[in-house]
């Protein structure tokens, strides 16, 4: 039976990870490929690299980052942040990257999933779908969601993967950031009308939050960045706790 | 020194960060006399095995890699063209693992691709020396090598179990990826390092 998995995300920004870590050992934020080979060592079983650079030289210094990570780290790992083009795309995968995770632009240019599945297979990437719930439709957002699409989340996630999208990672708008759960009926639905897998990501403040995700919303992988940054549960720690809730964890 | 053979067939890449991790020496070849001169050989193998075989096929690879002697290692779709045959194309593999490489079947809880960690069983051999079944690897596939007398790990999918490892005299196949899967990858890495 394939585990469910667990997955922290690194926000990157001109080489350098943002959001606070705190590991102990380590002396400052910063090092990506430290952290994550830290998250790593500690049974994380995948990583999301995602890059919140503005300019070009800090899309450049990300393409180099790629690079080192695939050098130092034996766990798959996803970048995102950005990609627009095939081109991108490619030079990512090219430094390393296992797979690549498309947004907005995705949403602007459906094509772009179906033009880097046909070259590169369905297992490279991943839809990110940022949604709301606009009067109880789930709307597809970009931008952060700064802004709505004409998107709906369930036809969004079913044209993604018809167009060869091998993941689908959705992050409600509404509950990311409030470490008040996951929506879980949204997951199970999302879950029950596609045939890959779905990573839930943004909502998680508890252990319990999570094993609800991967069981009542049937979610095949979590994500989340502070809970895991902050130390405020541990990888291992929750690991052990979904292990003993016999959810199929590595 | 490890060839990987260089048949235009996916990302080499993690293949070759793995063994520098392990501080193994490699080289990127197609050149049949560098495979036959190498002490180990690998053949990766992301994509389709129609693809795969095509490729093998025009770079004049197919008898080279029979008559291969020293210890051969087969990644992934490596491995499925390693096989009899695959529903993938259709396409005819190599024929060294006598095994018959199917699609596998999608239902509400079995997905497909078949992708992410999964536990390994019925671990035999070299390749698994010093690990214990119910140890964890990185799968990313929609076919597998269905179970035949030269299986030597199995991995179970849905109700499907099927051969997560195979191997046949000196040829030796994963089905999911050592590059990828951690400590217990690299432990099946250097254990085929040192056959």
């Amino acid at each position: 039976m394939v585990a469910k998995s667990i997955i922290p995300c690194l926000d990157v920004k001109d080489g350098q990870v943002v959001k606070g870590i705190n590991f102990v050992g380590l002396k400052e934020v910063g090092d990506a490929v430290e952290m994550g080979r830290k998250y790593s060592l500690e049974g994380a079983d995948e990583l999301v690299y995602l890059d919140i650079s503005a300019s070009f030289e800090g899309r450049r210094t990300f393409v180099d980052l790629v690079g080192r990570i695939a050098a130092c780290i034996n766990i798959p790992f996803t970048v995102g942040g950005g990609i627009s083009t095939y081109e991108d795309a490619a030079r990512l995968l090219d430094n390393g990257a296992d797979k690549i995770s498309v947004n907005s632009a995705a949403i602007a240019h459906p094509e772009l999933i179906s033009q880097i599945a046909r070259q590169y297979g369905s297992q490279f990437v991943v839809c990110a779908i940022d949604a709301k719930n606009i009067d109880g439709r789930w709307v597809a957002t970009t931008h952060g969601g700064r802004n709505l699409s004409d998107k709906e989340l369930y036809s969004w996630a079913l044209e993604a993967q018809e167009r060869g999208a091998g993941e689908i990672l959705f992050t409600s708008m509404d509950h990311d950031g409030t470490k008040a759960g996951y929506p879980c009926e949204v997951y199970a639905k999302l879950c029950d009308s596609l045939r890959i897998p779905v990573i839930a990501s943004g909502g998680a403040g508890t252990i319990e939050h999570i094993a609800e995700v991967l069981t009542k919303g049937k979610a095949d992988a979590a994500l989340a960045a502070s809970i895991f940054h902050y130390g405020e549960i541990p990888i291992p720690v929750l690991k052990e706790a979904l292990r003993k809730q016999d959810i199929p964890i590595r | 020194m490890i060839a990987i053979v260089d048949y235009k067939c996916g990302n080499l890449r993690s293949v070759e960060n793995a063994l520098e991790r392990l501080s193994c020496p490699y080289i990127l070849t197609a050149d049949p006399a560098r495979l036959k001169a190498a002490d180990k050989v690998i053949l990766p193998g992301v994509g389709s095995a129609k693809a795969a075989m095509d490729n093998l096929r025009a770079a004049g690879l197919c008898e080279v890699i029979r008559s291969l002697r020293q210890p051969v290692l087969g990644i992934c779709v490596g491995l499925q063209v390693m096989c009899r045959d695959s529903e993938e194309g259709p396409t005819e593999g190599l024929g060294i693992f006598d095994a018959h490489v199917r699609r596998f079947e999608a239902a509400p809880d079995v997905k497909v691709p078949h992708m992410g960690w999964n536990s390994l069983g019925n671990l035999d051999g070299k390749l698994f020396k010093g690990m214990e079944s119910g140890c964890f690897v990185y799968f990313v596939h929609s076919y597998y090598a269905g179970l035949c007398q030269d299986t030597v790990a199995t991995c179970r999918h849905g109700n499907t179990l099927f051969s997560a490892a195979l191997r046949y005299e000196n040829f030796y196949g994963t089905q999911f990826h050592p590059e990828k899967s951690g400590d217990v990858g690299e432990q099946v890495l250097k254990n085929f390092w040192s056959i």
